[in-house]
């Protein structure tokens, strides 16, 4: 298996606070990763750090195996990365047209067929000045952008931010389609979890500079679970629950356990308490979330 | 075929995609021999990863429900029929269990889970084993 991008122990701190504390991150060649978390949580940290506009404070990172603090070869990198971000990088003085034409040169696999495509679908008005472009629009030329040169990677930092909902699943579609007629690997930070659950195939969700769940969406649906537990009377003592129950509440003698892992060693434990009858749910990416993420 | 899948429920895609083509073949809104729809495509209309689509189709070989033709496409089996008359058959059955059990005053509620704990007890009991 070969990772598109690879980070170890990444971090960066400003100052004494720190933005990314520890990230390993694992993105597999052709998959569409959504990379998730609050505000704040070092999404679009990371992200500069995957294109070097930050220098890491400590740890390693890596984009095609190319360490991205290798500056002689930081060009290969860039060629092959198309990156939309959240405060776009467009020239507001510029039309769209001379946006597209200016862009163009610096990338010699530039694709006259997805500019054509992606002019029509999003309906972008060439003659208009970028700057008087809507947010939507805004985010569409910057996919446009990055698609068209041909990218092998796209890294977009919240690319659905600001679309009404049928933009939205326009710009969704066309993810998916890159992912499936080029194999483009598609790496996308969001905090929407629906679109995340719609399109990605891996996911990792960050918590302050953590990633605290990571893995394929189809497994992590797979293995976590709501369990919960109906018990006889009150018992005397609190249960020292086995691996792999993330979370427990209780009220009286009902227990409701967010579990991870490791389920067959704890309904064992659970069939050991008195009289206990249980039910099984399963549980959406949201309830992970919220489990995982700390608030505050 | 109309799909229709809830990103957002805890029942990973490809088994909910899994779950509608089977039921579309028993309830023959497609037919022995009907193709479906290539991965892209189904992954396009849907807006769903093409990764998910080709799981299914893989999973979908495995149980003998479609055969797919390399670089022709994915058929419905004719072997499914048989499943489906022996479907419509259990339907009968299902019937009598759930009258049955709604003259005990059960919900529906109470009769899905019932029916989902039996499911996963044995599920877990063959796991073990």
């Amino acid at each position: 298996m070969e990772w598109v991008i690879e980070t170890q122990d990444l971090r960066k701190t400003f100052g004494k606070q720190s933005a990314v504390d520890g990230l390993n991150l694992r993105v597999p060649r052709g998959s569409i990763y959504g990379f998730l978390g609050k505000n704040g949580a070092g999404k679009t940290t990371t992200i500069e750090l995957l294109l070097n506009i930050v220098r890491p404070s400590g740890g390693r990172a890596s984009v095609f195996g190319i360490p991205v603090t290798d500056l002689a070869r930081s060009t290969e990198i860039r060629q092959r990365v198309g990156f939309v971000s959240e405060d776009k990088g467009l020239y507001p003085y510029m039309t769209v047209g001379q946006m597209i034409r200016f862009t163009r040169p610096f990338f010699p696999g530039w694709r006259d067929d997805l500019e054509r495509r992606y002019l029509e679908l999003f309906n972008l008005p060439l003659k208009k000045k970028v700057g008087d472009l809507s947010k939507g629009m805004g985010s569409k030329l910057m996919l446009l952008l990055a698609v068209a040169r041909g990218a092998d990677l796209l890294i977009l930092d919240e690319p659905t931010d600001g679309l009404d909902p049928a933009a939205v699943e326009e710009v969704l579609r066309e993810l998916v389609s890159l992912a499936a007629l080029n194999g483009t690997t598609i790496f996308f930070s969001s905090h929407q979890l629906p679109e995340v659950e719609q399109i990605a195939e891996h996911v990792c969700i960050i918590d302050r500079g953590k990633a605290v769940v990571a893995g394929a969406l189809d497994e992590l649906k797979a293995q976590y679970q709501r369990i919960q537990v109906v018990v006889d009377r009150e018992l005397d003592e609190p249960v020292r629950w086995v691996d792999g129950v993330v979370k427990v509440r209780q009220e009286g003698r009902m227990f409701s356990l967010l579990v991870s892992r490791n389920v067959e060693a704890i309904l064992a434990q659970i069939r050991s308490l008195p009289g206990a009858s249980t039910e099984q749910f399963p549980v959406s990416l949201k309830e992970i979330f919220l489990e995982s993420v700390r608030t505050n | 075929m109309i799909v229709r899948l809830n990103p957002s429920s805890g029942i990973p895609l490809y088994l909910q995609l899994i779950e509608q083509v089977k039921h579309a073949i028993e309830t023959e809104a497609i037919r022995a021999g009907d193709q479906l729809p290539s991965v892209r495509r189904m992954a396009e209309d849907l807006v769903i990863n093409p990764n998910t689509v080709a799981r299914v189709y893989r999973e979908l070989e495995r149980d003998g429900v479609i055969e797919v033709r390399h670089g022709a496409g994915a058929y419905v089996r004719d072997s499914v029929v048989s499943r489906t008359k022996l479907m419509r058959k259990a339907q009968g059955v299902v019937e009598a269990a759930v009258d049955r059990l709604e003259s005990l005053d059960l919900t529906e509620d109470e009769v899905r889970r019932l029916v989902e704990n039996e499911l996963a007890l044995r599920r877990s009991k063959s796991e073990k084993r």
